[in-house]
């Protein structure tokens, strides 16, 4: 009886992890390759899932459609965002943490407009792959995965899968890692690292159009569960390592694993602790996370 | 004459504690105090975020959680006992005090923006921990009913003929005025002594401070019990103020925004800057919620935290002294 919980537990886990990872991959890029704190990263999610709502509701488009058509508005606010930041903070070399303040001013603003447009109330989606669950039963035990959770899982593993290739296959990609690393160098070689910096954290924020659509598909969302994610998200760039697209893959599943866990065990109230217990955690035993490269000092 | 020269501060400390006294004597309405409760409470919490903001430029996001482990903690006491609102008061600021020891201990040695985040996780930590723990409501909500003719030392504070005040959302104005003249006095003399030039350093160069021999693990460590405390204190008097509590209300967001956004409006670097802004900011919210709506305010407060992080980073106060300078 336990085991077989326990093994549901950890499927569910499992795919949970991947739709964890298509939301962080975002974060990833941003804060881990370009040094750029964007606590408002979960607040544009939410912001797309309300756009998905919407298309979903109002034009009956799908979902999944719906975010791959908000991608390149994403884009083009991601470089908008990014052009704002670099004029008044990187470039006049500001405090780090006045940045930190602007991102919290931008989350607060799109949170505060989404509860003027949109109300408080949880809005779902409704599409043919949301409904119904595969069951089966192995080695005597039952076992039941909802479409819902099987499909968000099929596109958020091709979304970042595809994503980390990019970065570490493409010329654009390795530039961008090169950010990084030694910006001086970079230029040296011909290209212009702020054009590269504006455009990763463009694709950053453009994650949160599909991803915005599969967290609606997921789960219920009401303008301010932007703030539960940023646990989620944050702990799984940090346990991943700043820096490392693939160690953030590997995080978003262990913590999808552990929060379905301990949902299962004790109680979805808690799971909110989860993210942000293993974040407290990691910054205060291996704040490098399990394969940074980045300083953390 | 230069006597008064020297002790101007503490001076207008009294004072203004005296004004607050004298307005609870006057029988003026009583939305008065409930508006001045608030710009008041979030004076204190604007200075508590600045000494570690401000002076050490550690952003604080966490705010709403010191507030709320605050208010929480004096809950826990009024079910459990019949602690006086005094003895809430530094149970609040004891239990905040030590949380902001805990993290800053676990974080203050990475980067800043760890710190930032980890505060900002701290809040929802605690707010889901409330949040399952029904002794003190849980996710339902609490309602505080206020000592009936409650006595300090002896003396009938509250009663309607025979009290020092007449009613209670008045001794609790002069209460939350006399915390956040405590804040002001704690905060001016840590920034004009040797505790603040240390912070002052660390904020401009973390690693030369270090080089040049001030422990700056230990400053910050005291900075961070110092200002969780007194944002606990200021949420220890939530409870009898709102006289009902959910977790909602107690860990809102609109804690972390203000406490930041009023000491970057009125400048960070001085004492003056935090009340300034609570004063500003604090009024145009209460004006803003009466008579437009709770919404468009928070709009209204969210685009002057961005406006003013973007064009006035160093808030009024700074910009008057640079043009001053010319």
């Amino acid at each position: 009886m336990i085991a077989e919980l326990f093994v549901n537990a950890l499927i569910s886990g499992l795919l949970l992890g991947g739709f964890y990872a298509a939301i962080s991959i975002g974060l990833s890029i941003s804060f881990g390759l370009l040094d750029t704190v964007n606590i408002a990263h979960p607040t544009f999610l939410v912001l797309g899932a309300f756009l998905a709502y919407i298309l979903n509701s109002e034009a009956g488009m799908d979902p999944l459609l719906a975010g791959v058509l908000m991608t390149p508005l994403f884009f083009l606010l991601g470089l908008f965002i990014y052009s704002v930041y670099y004029q008044f903070f990187e470039k006049t070399s500001a405090e780090a943490l006045r940045g930190l303040a602007f991102f919290f001013g931008i989350l607060f603003i799109t949170e505060v407009v989404m509860i003027m447009a949109f109300g408080v109330d949880h809005r779902m989606v409704s599409a043919p792959y949301a409904n119904g669950s595969l069951g089966g039963s192995i080695l005597g035990m039952e076992l039941s995965v909802p479409y819902r959770m099987l499909s968000v899982f099929v596109v958020a593993s091709i979304m970042t899968l595809g994503l980390h290739l990019f970065f570490s296959r493409t010329f654009f990609g390795r530039a961008s890692r090169a950010v990084h690393q030694d910006m001086l160098a970079l230029s040296l070689m011909g290209v212009d690292p702020i054009r590269v910096k504006r455009i990763a954290f463009a694709i950053a924020l453009a994650t949160c159009g599909v991803g915005g659509a599969l967290m609606i598909i997921m789960i219920p969302i009401e303008p301010a569960v932007g703030r539960l994610y940023i646990g989620n998200v944050f702990a799984i760039v940090v346990l991943g390592g700043l820096g490392s697209i693939s160690g953030t893959l590997i995080a978003a599943v262990l913590l999808g694993v552990a929060e379905s866990v301990v949902s299962t065990f004790l109680g979805p109230s808690w799971s909110p602790a989860v993210s942000f217990g293993i974040l407290l955690g990691v910054l205060a035993l291996k704040p490098s996370g399990m394969f940074g490269v980045g300083d953390t000092r | 004459m230069s006597l008064m020269r020297q002790y101007k501060f503490e001076i207008g400390c009294l004072v203004a504690l005296v004004l607050a006294f004298t307005m609870t004597q006057m029988g003026l309405n009583r939305f008065v105090f409930f508006a001045g409760f608030a710009v008041l409470q979030y004076a204190m919490i604007a200075t508590a975020w600045n000494i570690l903001g401000g002076y050490a430029g550690y952003i604080n996001f966490g705010t709403a959680g010191f507030l709320g482990i605050g208010s929480y903690t004096a809950i826990a006491l009024i079910n459990y006992s019949d602690a006086s609102i005094v003895e809430q008061i530094i149970a609040g600021g004891v239990v905040a005090g030590l949380l902001g020891l805990g993290i800053g201990y676990f974080t203050l040695r990475l980067k800043g923006v760890y710190f930032a985040i980890a505060t900002l996780a701290l809040a929802i930590v605690v707010e889901t921990i409330v949040n399952n723990w029904d002794f003190v409501g849980g996710a339902a909500g609490v309602s505080i009913l206020p000592a009936r003719n409650p006595e300090l030392l002896g003396v009938l504070v509250v009663h309607k003929k025979l009290g020092v005040f007449s009613n209670y959302k008045e001794f609790l104005f002069f209460l939350m005025a006399a915390l956040t003249i405590m804040s002001v006095w704690i905060a001016r003399t840590i920034e004009k002594g040797k505790l603040g030039r240390g912070l002052n350093a660390i904020k401009d160069n973390e690693e030369a401070a270090e080089c040049m021999g001030v422990p700056t693990l230990k400053l910050k460590l005291i900075t961070t019990t110092i200002s969780g405390g007194l944002m606990g204190m200021a949420g220890a008097v939530f409870p009898s103020y709102l006289t009902f509590v959910d977790p909602p209300t107690a860990f809102n967001l609109e804690f972390a925004v203000n406490s930041l956004a009023m000491p970057m409006i009125g400048g960070t670097f001085t004492w003056l800057g935090p009340i300034l802004g609570a004063v500003l900011l604090g009024t145009v919210q209460q004006v803003a919620i009466v008579t437009i709506s709770s919404e468009l305010n928070l709009l209204i407060l969210g685009l002057l935290l961005v406006i003013f992080v973007i064009a006035a980073p160093h808030g009024f106060l700074g910009w008057f002294m640079k043009k001053n300078k010319r």
